[in-house]
């Protein structure tokens, strides 16, 4: 279940956010789509609890975030949360298989048959002995879905999954992260401009 | 270079540099300053004052390593203990100091001819060879690397007319090289060297003061290397302190993306402050290697050139603290890009794309 209620959100009292209510009951994903320089990250940044609002309240999973404290964010966000970035992150000095591991660590949640399974299914299991410098954009987007994914979040943020994907791709990434959501009873946001996703989500909000 | 110095609290010898003196007696490494009389000698040996003396001639080699007459009771100055065989009996039997044996693979038994001089290839004395008849353990000191026998091989060995026969008034004509000197009492050592430095024609020598005044001229270079030496370790600080807040830079997506994974801030710093105590420490450790390496060398040099080596491999206690303090430096480095940990904006470095 997800609620959000009066969200609002300004950079240094310049530039001013004022976001739509969110209302997802479970299993319910949404798709929020919208033009560049509307937002769209920013409200990707308040769900994740990286960014605080000025005013209003967020409810994901029973609890408001916005009042918990940073550490709190912290456990709360490698228990609950997911997030694909626009532009792939990674510990470059690291593997794929070392990145997931990684990811792993932090949230205590060592599990090998887990990894394999999850490269498996975004078809780099090939790569997983590569460093993430040497995978192409396309593997490097599937292997940061890896990364959100691996740790079983309740919730999924995908920030722009689909931009640098082909149509062939666009549909595997998206049919995965609902496929993920659905096999771990997680919700699935997706923030976009890509209107090809459009056809897959039945709930969608325009910003 | 103390053990050296044990039981030795002045030297007597022809007059010269004091310093020369001691080097050629008590370490053996530098030339003699000439020879003085056994009678004068002895005159000193019986002052009330002196507690035990033992009189030396050397300017003989072996391969090198120095033949040293001696009375007996030089050996057990040194505390040197027999491996094997006793001391000599008869003139032209000798005893060999562990290195020496251990160099040119010198057995019980083995005989070989001197060279004249301090030097390998000087004159050699042909006509008559020395019988090895005991070997020495190593007591960490200079007698380690001399070959000891009587004064009457040496002055045997030395005097054309072949008279073997070593009486009283033979004696008196003889000469020494030098005489180790011990007081009854400490206080001695201060008017008994200048007695003998006023009232005869020979030189005296304290070795402790000598050797402290040869340090003090070393002194300088010392303390010039130890003021460069910490100069290259606060530029280190500084250039590790630098190299950490640049890779935290070029990282600072990885610490971003460890953050929105849960990772939390303490998680964070403590990275960033093992990293940096592994390079310090590691730096201590190749540091460590390194100097031992140098010393190596330095002492491969030393042990050519006047056959004394340093055996310091032991960690010191000057480098107990250079670990407190590498890893101090270390921990000091870490504590800006720890602070910029926590004071990391998540949001803004994912969106600056």
């Amino acid at each position: 279940m997800i609620k959000t209620k009066k969200l609002e959100f300004s950079y240094d009292n310049q530039e001013f956010f004022k976001f739509h209510d969110i209302n997802l009951k479970k299993k319910e994903n949404l798709l929020i789509i919208g033009k560049s320089g509307v937002g769209k990250t920013t409200l990707l940044h308040l769900l994740a609890g990286l960014l605080k609002s000025s005013s209003g309240s967020i409810e994901l999973c029973g609890k408001n975030i916005t009042s918990l404290s940073s550490d709190k964010l912290d456990k709360f966000r490698k228990n609950n949360i997911g997030i694909v970035f626009q532009r792939p992150h990674f510990v470059n000095s690291l593997t794929v298989k070392e990145n997931l591991q990684l990811a792993q660590y932090i949230a205590n949640k060592k599990n090998n048959f887990r990894i394999e399974s999850v490269l498996k299914n975004l078809n780099i299991f090939d790569k997983a002995h590569n460093k993430t410098n040497s995978l192409s954009q396309g593997e490097k987007q599937r292997a940061s879905i890896a990364m959100a994914i691996i740790n079983s979040p309740k919730l999924i943020l995908a920030d722009e999954p689909s931009s640098s994907l082909d149509d062939e791709n666009c549909t595997r990434v998206i049919k995965l992260l609902k496929k993920q959501a659905r096999e771990f009873e997680a919700q699935l946001i997706v923030i976009t401009h890509d209107s090809r996703l459009k056809k897959h989500f039945e709930k969608s909000i325009e910003l | 270079m103390n053990n050296n110095l044990k039981g030795i609290d002045m030297v007597v010898g022809a007059k010269g540099s004091p310093l020369q003196l001691i080097l050629s007696s008590v370490y053996h490494v530098d030339s003699p300053t000439g020879n003085i009389s056994y009678k004068e000698a002895d005159e000193i040996s019986k002052n009330k004052m002196v507690g035990s003396s033992i009189k030396l001639l050397y300017g003989d080699n072996y391969k090198g390593f120095r033949i040293v007459g001696a009375e007996k009771k030089y050996i057990q100055l040194y505390g040197a203990v027999f491996k094997k065989g006793n001391e000599w009996n008869k003139p032209f039997e000798v005893v060999v100091g562990s290195k020496v044996s251990k160099e040119l693979k010198i057995n019980l038994g083995d005989e070989f001819v001197s060279s004249h001089g301090l030097r390998e290839n000087g004159e050699s004395h042909d006509h008559k060879s020395f019988k090895v008849v005991g070997l020495l353990e190593s007591s960490n000191s200079v007698i380690d690397q001399l070959i000891i026998t009587s004064p009457t091989s040496v002055w045997n060995i030395h005097d054309d007319h072949d008279h073997l026969d070593d009486d009283e008034h033979q004696h008196n004509e003889k000469e020494i090289t030098a005489m180790l000197i011990k007081f009854k009492s400490p206080m001695n050592i201060i008017q008994f060297p200048r007695l003998i430095n006023e009232k005869t024609n020979l030189q005296a020598a304290v070795p402790s003061y000598e050797i402290s005044r040869l340090f003090k001229l070393f002194g300088f270079g010392i303390e010039t290397l130890s003021y460069l030496a910490y100069i290259i370790i606060i530029v280190s600080g500084f250039s590790l302190f630098i190299n950490l807040f640049n890779s935290m830079n070029d990282r600072k997506y990885e610490m971003a993306l460890i953050r929105t994974l849960g990772g939390s801030r303490l998680q964070l710093s403590k990275m960033i402050i093992f990293e940096s105590l592994i390079l310090t420490i590691s730096g201590f450790l190749l540091g460590l290697l390194f100097s031992r390496l140098g010393v190596i060398l330095v002492s491969s040099f030393m042990e050519e050139s006047i056959n004394y080596d340093l055996n310091s491999f032991n960690i010191l206690t000057d480098e107990y603290w250079l670990l407190i303090l590498s890893v101090l430096i270390g921990l000091v480095a870490s504590l800006i890009p720890v602070i910029q940990v926590y004071k990391m904006n998540i949001s803004k470095i994912l969106s600056d794309e």
